[in-house]
Protein backbone atom coordinates (compact mmCIF):
# COMPACT_ATOMS: atom_id res chain seq x y z
CA UNK A 1 0.00 0.00 0.00
CA UNK A 2 1.43 3.38 -1.01
CA UNK A 3 2.75 5.85 1.84
CA UNK A 4 2.91 9.22 1.63
CA UNK A 5 6.36 9.76 2.50
CA UNK A 6 5.85 13.21 4.32
CA UNK A 7 2.78 12.26 4.98
CA UNK A 8 1.07 11.55 8.83
CA UNK A 9 2.23 9.44 11.52
CA UNK A 10 0.26 7.01 12.89
CA UNK A 11 -0.75 7.69 16.66
CA UNK A 12 1.28 7.17 19.48
CA UNK A 13 -0.13 4.37 21.28
CA UNK A 14 0.20 5.74 25.06
CA UNK A 15 0.65 1.98 26.56
CA UNK A 16 3.85 1.42 24.96
CA UNK A 17 5.16 4.42 27.36
CA UNK A 18 5.33 5.29 30.68
CA UNK A 19 2.17 7.54 32.24
CA UNK A 20 3.33 11.34 33.24
CA UNK A 21 2.71 10.69 36.86
CA UNK A 22 4.11 7.64 37.62
CA UNK A 23 4.27 8.14 42.07
CA UNK A 24 7.22 5.60 41.81
CA UNK A 25 9.31 7.99 40.39
CA UNK A 26 9.04 10.42 43.07
CA UNK A 27 10.18 13.76 40.84
CA UNK A 28 7.30 13.07 38.41
CA UNK A 29 4.59 13.53 40.78
CA UNK A 30 5.34 17.72 40.78
CA UNK A 31 6.41 17.22 36.74
CA UNK A 32 3.30 15.86 35.60
CA UNK A 33 0.52 17.58 33.53
CA UNK A 34 -3.51 16.91 35.33
CA UNK A 35 -5.04 17.44 32.29
CA UNK A 36 -5.14 15.27 29.29
CA UNK A 37 -3.21 15.56 26.10
CA UNK A 38 -5.11 17.47 23.67
CA UNK A 39 -4.49 15.28 20.66
CA UNK A 40 -4.75 17.37 17.44
CA UNK A 41 -4.39 16.31 13.81
CA UNK A 42 -1.19 16.73 12.51
CA UNK A 43 0.39 19.49 10.31
CA UNK A 44 3.49 20.44 8.49
CA UNK A 45 4.58 21.55 11.91
CA UNK A 46 4.34 17.84 13.15
CA UNK A 47 5.56 16.08 9.94
CA UNK A 48 8.58 17.63 9.15
CA UNK A 49 11.38 18.16 11.52
CA UNK A 50 15.27 19.70 11.59
CA UNK A 51 17.88 17.61 9.40
CA UNK A 52 21.20 17.23 10.05
CA UNK A 53 24.51 17.39 7.53
CA UNK A 54 27.27 14.86 8.44
CA UNK A 55 30.04 17.59 8.43
CA UNK A 56 28.81 18.81 11.60
CA UNK A 57 29.77 16.45 13.16
CA UNK A 58 33.43 15.96 13.80
CA UNK A 59 35.47 12.61 13.07
CA UNK A 60 35.55 11.50 17.05
CA UNK A 61 32.18 12.15 17.96
CA UNK A 62 30.93 8.52 17.66
CA UNK A 63 33.90 7.79 19.99
CA UNK A 64 33.98 7.98 23.14
CA UNK A 65 36.95 6.20 24.26
CA UNK A 66 38.53 9.09 22.26
CA UNK A 67 37.22 12.19 21.96
CA UNK A 68 37.80 13.57 25.74
CA UNK A 69 41.09 11.63 26.22
CA UNK A 70 43.42 13.95 27.29
CA UNK A 71 47.01 11.94 28.60
CA UNK A 72 45.68 8.48 28.06
CA UNK A 73 42.29 6.33 27.36
CA UNK A 74 39.71 6.30 30.19
CA UNK A 75 39.30 3.53 32.66
CA UNK A 76 36.44 0.43 32.36
CA UNK A 77 34.86 -2.15 29.79
CA UNK A 78 35.25 -1.07 26.61
CA UNK A 79 32.50 -1.80 24.32
CA UNK A 80 30.81 -1.32 20.98
CA UNK A 81 26.99 -0.29 20.86
CA UNK A 82 25.33 -0.51 17.48
CA UNK A 83 21.50 -1.08 15.92
CA UNK A 84 19.34 0.04 13.69
CA UNK A 85 16.96 3.01 14.08
CA UNK A 86 13.45 1.78 12.08
CA UNK A 87 9.87 3.25 12.02
CA UNK A 88 6.74 1.13 13.12
CA UNK A 89 6.33 -0.49 9.68
CA UNK A 90 10.30 -1.68 9.94
CA UNK A 91 11.28 1.06 7.30
CA UNK A 92 14.87 2.67 7.70
CA UNK A 93 14.94 5.75 9.43
CA UNK A 94 17.64 7.58 7.87
CA UNK A 95 19.99 10.47 8.20
CA UNK A 96 18.49 10.64 11.91
CA UNK A 97 20.86 12.33 14.70
CA UNK A 98 21.39 10.26 17.67
CA UNK A 99 23.28 11.85 20.11
CA UNK A 100 24.24 9.49 23.27
CA UNK A 101 25.09 10.72 27.11
CA UNK A 102 26.18 8.35 30.12
CA UNK A 103 27.72 8.31 33.23
CA UNK A 104 31.58 6.66 33.25
CA UNK A 105 32.77 3.62 34.62
CA UNK A 106 32.62 4.58 38.06
CA UNK A 107 28.71 5.61 37.83
CA UNK A 108 30.07 9.43 37.77
CA UNK A 109 28.55 12.03 35.28
CA UNK A 110 30.65 15.09 33.75
CA UNK A 111 28.03 17.56 35.20
CA UNK A 112 28.36 20.49 37.01
CA UNK A 113 25.27 19.04 39.36
CA UNK A 114 26.52 15.20 40.05
CA UNK A 115 28.03 15.61 43.56
CA UNK A 116 28.09 11.70 43.73
CA UNK A 117 31.88 10.26 45.46
CA UNK A 118 32.50 8.40 42.36
CA UNK A 119 35.59 9.94 40.63
CA UNK A 120 35.64 11.60 37.39
CA UNK A 121 37.79 10.07 34.86
CA UNK A 122 40.12 12.82 33.27
CA UNK A 123 39.80 10.71 29.97
CA UNK A 124 36.02 10.35 29.83
CA UNK A 125 33.49 12.89 28.63
CA UNK A 126 30.37 10.86 28.41
CA UNK A 127 28.49 11.68 25.24
CA UNK A 128 28.79 10.95 21.52
CA UNK A 129 26.50 11.33 18.64
CA UNK A 130 26.06 10.46 15.40
CA UNK A 131 23.82 10.22 12.29
CA UNK A 132 22.00 6.85 10.64
CA UNK A 133 23.01 5.67 7.25
CA UNK A 134 21.37 4.69 4.10
CA UNK A 135 19.98 1.12 6.22
CA UNK A 136 19.08 3.44 9.76
CA UNK A 137 22.41 2.04 11.08
CA UNK A 138 24.19 3.59 13.70
CA UNK A 139 27.67 2.17 15.81
CA UNK A 140 29.46 3.94 18.33
CA UNK A 141 32.33 2.90 20.67
CA UNK A 142 32.24 3.69 24.57
CA UNK A 143 33.12 2.37 27.87
CA UNK A 144 30.28 0.51 29.75
CA UNK A 145 28.67 3.23 32.08
CA UNK A 146 28.85 1.59 36.14
CA UNK A 147 25.60 1.68 38.26
CA UNK A 148 25.19 4.64 40.86
CA UNK A 149 22.72 5.69 43.96
CA UNK A 150 20.70 8.31 43.43
CA UNK A 151 17.85 10.11 45.73
CA UNK A 152 14.74 8.41 45.33
CA UNK A 153 13.93 6.33 48.06
CA UNK A 154 16.60 5.33 50.35
CA UNK A 155 19.50 2.97 49.00
CA UNK A 156 18.33 3.62 44.97
CA UNK A 157 20.60 2.46 42.26
CA UNK A 158 19.95 3.19 38.64
CA UNK A 159 21.21 -0.07 36.34
CA UNK A 160 24.02 0.92 34.59
CA UNK A 161 22.22 2.73 31.52
CA UNK A 162 22.66 4.94 28.71
CA UNK A 163 20.79 8.20 27.46
CA UNK A 164 19.28 8.03 23.97
CA UNK A 165 18.33 10.99 22.05
CA UNK A 166 16.65 10.55 18.84
CA UNK A 167 15.65 12.93 16.37
CA UNK A 168 13.81 11.34 13.33
CA UNK A 169 12.31 12.90 10.05
CA UNK A 170 9.18 14.22 11.60
CA UNK A 171 8.56 15.99 15.21
CA UNK A 172 6.18 13.64 16.03
CA UNK A 173 9.22 11.29 16.17
CA UNK A 174 10.96 13.05 18.56
CA UNK A 175 12.21 10.64 21.02
CA UNK A 176 14.71 10.38 24.14
CA UNK A 177 14.38 6.79 26.34
CA UNK A 178 17.40 4.99 27.86
CA UNK A 179 19.58 1.70 27.33
CA UNK A 180 20.18 -1.22 29.62
CA UNK A 181 22.55 -4.34 29.87
CA UNK A 182 21.32 -7.65 29.60
CA UNK A 183 21.59 -9.57 32.59
CA UNK A 184 21.66 -6.01 35.16
CA UNK A 185 20.11 -7.27 38.20
CA UNK A 186 19.50 -3.67 38.61
CA UNK A 187 17.02 -3.15 35.83
CA UNK A 188 13.97 -5.28 37.94
CA UNK A 189 14.00 -3.24 40.97
CA UNK A 190 14.27 0.46 39.41
CA UNK A 191 11.90 2.85 39.96
CA UNK A 192 12.48 4.63 36.09
CA UNK A 193 12.19 1.31 34.36
CA UNK A 194 8.92 0.76 36.40
CA UNK A 195 7.74 3.52 35.28
CA UNK A 196 7.37 1.53 31.50
CA UNK A 197 3.74 -0.24 31.92
CA UNK A 198 4.69 -3.59 30.15
CA UNK A 199 7.62 -6.22 30.51
CA UNK A 200 7.95 -6.63 26.69
CA UNK A 201 8.38 -2.87 26.57
CA UNK A 202 10.68 -3.23 29.29
CA UNK A 203 12.85 -5.79 27.34
CA UNK A 204 12.75 -3.45 23.82
CA UNK A 205 15.06 -1.14 26.06
CA UNK A 206 17.77 -3.88 27.23
CA UNK A 207 20.60 -4.35 24.75
CA UNK A 208 21.73 -7.61 24.53
CA UNK A 209 25.31 -9.31 23.65
CA UNK A 210 26.05 -9.61 19.98
CA UNK A 211 28.93 -11.99 20.44
CA UNK A 212 29.14 -12.35 16.72
CA UNK A 213 30.28 -8.33 16.60
CA UNK A 214 32.89 -8.72 19.17
CA UNK A 215 36.08 -6.93 18.59
CA UNK A 216 38.96 -9.62 19.32
CA UNK A 217 41.41 -8.88 22.44
CA UNK A 218 39.30 -5.58 22.54
CA UNK A 219 35.96 -4.75 22.84
CA UNK A 220 32.72 -6.88 23.91
CA UNK A 221 29.80 -5.56 21.48
CA UNK A 222 26.00 -4.69 22.27
CA UNK A 223 22.72 -4.20 19.65
CA UNK A 224 20.35 -1.66 20.29
CA UNK A 225 17.79 -1.13 18.02
CA UNK A 226 15.20 2.29 18.23
CA UNK A 227 11.92 2.25 16.70
CA UNK A 228 10.15 5.75 15.93
CA UNK A 229 6.96 6.36 14.97
CA UNK A 230 5.92 5.27 11.18
CA UNK A 231 4.25 7.40 8.83
CA UNK A 232 0.75 6.16 7.95
CA UNK A 233 -0.31 4.62 4.23
CA UNK A 234 -2.49 6.23 1.97
CA UNK A 235 -5.53 4.36 0.87
CA UNK A 236 -7.24 6.84 -1.00
CA UNK A 237 -6.01 10.24 -3.08
CA UNK A 238 -7.57 13.48 -1.25
CA UNK B 1 -3.32 -7.16 24.37
CA UNK B 2 -3.21 -5.46 20.83
CA UNK B 3 -1.85 -8.82 19.29
CA UNK B 4 -3.07 -7.96 15.75
CA UNK B 5 -0.73 -4.96 15.46
CA UNK B 6 2.11 -6.56 16.30
CA UNK B 7 1.81 -8.71 13.68
CA UNK B 8 1.91 -6.09 11.27
CA UNK B 9 4.04 -2.98 13.21
CA UNK B 10 6.80 -2.95 15.59
CA UNK B 11 5.89 -1.37 18.89
CA UNK B 12 6.76 1.83 19.63
CA UNK B 13 10.72 2.46 21.21
CA UNK B 14 9.49 3.48 25.18
CA UNK B 15 10.17 6.66 26.04
CA UNK B 16 12.04 7.52 29.62
CA UNK B 17 13.46 10.59 31.30
CA UNK B 18 16.23 12.58 30.16
CA UNK B 19 16.99 13.05 33.51
CA UNK B 20 18.60 15.42 35.64
CA UNK B 21 21.87 15.62 33.29
CA UNK B 22 20.36 15.78 29.73
CA UNK B 23 23.24 18.52 29.19
CA UNK B 24 25.81 16.20 28.78
CA UNK B 25 24.65 14.85 25.86
CA UNK B 26 22.51 17.86 24.33
CA UNK B 27 24.59 20.66 25.69
CA UNK B 28 27.74 19.52 26.74
CA UNK B 29 28.75 23.09 27.32
CA UNK B 30 26.04 23.90 30.23
CA UNK B 31 27.38 20.57 31.92
CA UNK B 32 30.58 22.31 32.25
CA UNK B 33 33.41 21.08 29.51
CA UNK B 34 33.91 21.39 26.24
CA UNK B 35 33.75 18.36 23.78
CA UNK B 36 32.52 18.76 20.34
CA UNK B 37 33.69 21.06 17.63
CA UNK B 38 29.96 22.74 16.66
CA UNK B 39 27.55 22.84 19.13
CA UNK B 40 23.89 22.92 18.98
CA UNK B 41 22.31 25.80 20.71
CA UNK B 42 19.64 28.55 21.41
CA UNK B 43 20.38 30.96 18.42
CA UNK B 44 18.57 30.25 15.28
CA UNK B 45 19.42 31.80 11.92
CA UNK B 46 22.56 34.13 10.58
CA UNK B 47 22.68 37.70 10.45
CA UNK B 48 21.54 37.41 6.62
CA UNK B 49 18.13 35.56 7.69
CA UNK B 50 15.41 37.66 6.22
CA UNK B 51 13.04 38.47 9.30
CA UNK B 52 11.81 39.85 12.13
CA UNK B 53 14.33 39.71 15.31
CA UNK B 54 12.80 38.54 18.51
CA UNK B 55 13.82 36.36 21.07
CA UNK B 56 11.57 33.67 23.09
CA UNK B 57 12.26 33.16 26.85
CA UNK B 58 10.44 32.30 30.46
CA UNK B 59 10.43 29.77 32.81
CA UNK B 60 8.51 26.31 33.12
CA UNK B 61 7.33 25.88 36.67
CA UNK B 62 6.46 22.76 38.53
CA UNK B 63 3.14 21.98 40.61
CA UNK B 64 4.16 23.64 43.54
CA UNK B 65 4.89 27.14 40.79
CA UNK B 66 9.07 26.17 41.46
CA UNK B 67 11.00 26.80 38.41
CA UNK B 68 12.12 23.51 36.61
CA UNK B 69 15.82 24.71 36.73
CA UNK B 70 16.98 21.16 35.06
CA UNK B 71 14.93 21.60 31.91
CA UNK B 72 15.68 21.46 28.18
CA UNK B 73 13.67 22.69 25.77
CA UNK B 74 13.85 22.57 21.50
CA UNK B 75 12.17 24.53 19.67
CA UNK B 76 10.78 23.97 15.77
CA UNK B 77 9.41 26.83 13.51
CA UNK B 78 9.20 28.29 9.98
CA UNK B 79 11.24 30.87 8.56
CA UNK B 80 9.38 34.42 7.96
CA UNK B 81 7.32 33.06 5.12
CA UNK B 82 6.43 30.12 6.64
CA UNK B 83 8.28 27.86 5.47
CA UNK B 84 10.42 24.55 7.25
CA UNK B 85 13.75 23.59 5.95
CA UNK B 86 12.46 20.04 5.08
CA UNK B 87 11.91 18.21 1.94
CA UNK B 88 8.17 18.19 2.59
CA UNK B 89 7.91 22.02 1.89
CA UNK B 90 8.09 22.62 -1.83
CA UNK B 91 9.61 25.99 -1.18
CA UNK B 92 12.14 24.34 1.36
CA UNK B 93 13.57 27.20 3.72
CA UNK B 94 17.69 28.09 4.39
CA UNK B 95 16.37 28.58 7.56
CA UNK B 96 16.62 25.62 9.80
CA UNK B 97 14.21 26.57 12.10
CA UNK B 98 15.58 24.20 15.03
CA UNK B 99 17.26 25.39 18.43
CA UNK B 100 17.67 23.49 21.98
CA UNK B 101 18.17 25.81 25.28
CA UNK B 102 18.40 24.39 29.38
CA UNK B 103 17.02 26.63 31.39
CA UNK B 104 19.67 28.67 33.27
CA UNK B 105 20.62 26.72 36.68
CA UNK B 106 20.31 29.75 38.98
CA UNK B 107 17.21 31.66 37.63
CA UNK B 108 15.40 28.78 35.88
CA UNK B 109 14.94 30.91 32.49
CA UNK B 110 15.46 29.62 29.21
CA UNK B 111 15.88 31.70 26.03
CA UNK B 112 16.26 31.31 22.41
CA UNK B 113 17.45 34.01 19.84
CA UNK B 114 15.34 33.92 16.63
CA UNK B 115 13.18 35.24 13.88
CA UNK B 116 9.27 35.76 14.10
CA UNK B 117 7.70 32.81 11.80
CA UNK B 118 5.20 33.19 8.89
CA UNK B 119 1.86 31.99 8.80
CA UNK B 120 2.19 28.06 7.63
CA UNK B 121 -0.49 26.04 5.94
CA UNK B 122 -2.48 23.68 7.95
CA UNK B 123 -5.17 20.68 7.18
CA UNK B 124 -7.89 21.38 4.31
CA UNK B 125 -6.17 24.29 2.63
CA UNK B 126 -6.33 26.20 6.05
CA UNK B 127 -3.69 28.87 7.53
CA UNK B 128 -2.09 28.40 10.49
CA UNK B 129 -1.39 31.23 12.86
CA UNK B 130 2.37 31.96 13.31
CA UNK B 131 3.55 29.40 15.91
CA UNK B 132 6.72 27.64 17.45
CA UNK B 133 6.74 24.13 18.35
CA UNK B 134 7.64 23.48 21.48
CA UNK B 135 9.25 19.83 23.32
CA UNK B 136 10.46 19.61 27.14
CA UNK B 137 12.80 16.94 28.86
CA UNK B 138 13.49 16.77 32.24
CA UNK B 139 14.45 14.68 35.02
CA UNK B 140 10.44 13.29 35.96
CA UNK B 141 9.22 13.89 32.70
CA UNK B 142 8.76 10.52 31.24
CA UNK B 143 7.52 11.32 27.56
CA UNK B 144 8.50 14.57 26.15
CA UNK B 145 5.83 16.84 26.25
CA UNK B 146 5.06 19.09 23.21
CA UNK B 147 3.38 22.38 22.98
CA UNK B 148 3.38 25.31 21.27
CA UNK B 149 4.15 28.87 21.45
CA UNK B 150 1.56 31.77 19.66
CA UNK B 151 2.11 35.76 18.99
CA UNK B 152 0.73 38.06 21.03
CA UNK B 153 0.59 40.37 18.64
CA UNK B 154 -1.64 37.95 15.98
CA UNK B 155 -4.73 37.89 17.60
CA UNK B 156 -6.42 37.48 14.52
CA UNK B 157 -4.92 34.72 12.87
CA UNK B 158 -4.62 33.34 16.45
CA UNK B 159 -8.51 33.45 16.69
CA UNK B 160 -8.92 31.78 13.41
CA UNK B 161 -6.22 29.29 14.17
CA UNK B 162 -7.42 25.56 13.58
CA UNK B 163 -5.29 23.97 16.59
CA UNK B 164 -5.67 26.76 18.75
CA UNK B 165 -9.24 26.57 18.16
CA UNK B 166 -9.78 22.99 18.79
CA UNK B 167 -8.78 23.47 21.85
CA UNK B 168 -12.60 22.62 23.46
CA UNK B 169 -11.52 24.82 26.99
CA UNK B 170 -11.29 28.66 25.89
CA UNK B 171 -10.45 28.95 29.16
CA UNK B 172 -6.89 27.18 28.63
CA UNK B 173 -5.98 28.92 25.29
CA UNK B 174 -4.19 31.78 26.73
CA UNK B 175 -1.33 29.46 28.25
CA UNK B 176 -0.28 28.64 24.38
CA UNK B 177 0.35 33.02 24.38
CA UNK B 178 3.64 34.12 24.25
CA UNK B 179 3.51 37.90 25.14
CA UNK B 180 5.25 40.64 23.20
CA UNK B 181 7.51 43.18 25.14
CA UNK B 182 9.96 45.51 24.09
CA UNK B 183 13.37 45.57 26.35
CA UNK B 184 16.72 47.48 25.52
CA UNK B 185 15.84 47.80 21.62
CA UNK B 186 15.15 43.86 22.19
CA UNK B 187 11.32 42.12 21.04
CA UNK B 188 10.80 39.60 23.67
CA UNK B 189 7.87 37.03 23.96
CA UNK B 190 7.71 36.14 27.31
CA UNK B 191 6.32 32.28 27.47
CA UNK B 192 6.47 30.70 30.82
CA UNK B 193 5.51 26.59 30.74
CA UNK B 194 3.30 25.56 33.54
CA UNK B 195 3.80 22.17 33.61
CA UNK B 196 1.32 21.35 36.42
CA UNK B 197 -1.21 23.62 37.76
CA UNK B 198 -3.53 23.77 40.67
CA UNK B 199 -6.30 25.55 38.57
CA UNK B 200 -6.88 23.93 35.35
CA UNK B 201 -7.30 26.57 33.63
CA UNK B 202 -3.54 27.60 34.18
CA UNK B 203 -2.00 24.76 33.26
CA UNK B 204 -0.25 24.85 29.79
CA UNK B 205 -1.90 23.21 27.08
CA UNK B 206 0.19 19.82 26.29
CA UNK B 207 -0.69 17.88 22.84
CA UNK B 208 -0.45 14.65 21.72
CA UNK B 209 1.34 14.90 18.58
Amino acid sequence: MPTDPFGDFVQRDPSLHPPAYAPGYKTSVLRSPKNALISIQQTLTERTAPQFRADELGPLDADLIRNFAKDGMPIGERIVVHGFVKDEFGRPVRNALVEVWQANASGRYRHRKDQYIGALDPNFGGCGRMLTDADGHYAYRTIKPGPYPWRNRINEWRPSHIHYSICGDGWAQRLITQMYFEGDPLIATCPIVRTIPSDEQIRGLVALQDVANFIEMDSRCYRFDIVLRGRRATWFEH
Amino acid sequence: MSSVQQITRLPETASQTGGPYVHIGLAPQQAGFEIFERNFGNVLGAPQTPGERIVVEGRVLDGSGTPMRDVLIEIWQADADGHYAHPADPRSSAFRGWGRSGADFETGVYRFDTIKPGPVPGRGGRMQAPHIAFVLFARGINVGLHTRMYFSDEKVANDADPVLTSIEWEVRRHTLIGHREQRDGDIVYRFDIRVQAPDPAQETVFFDV
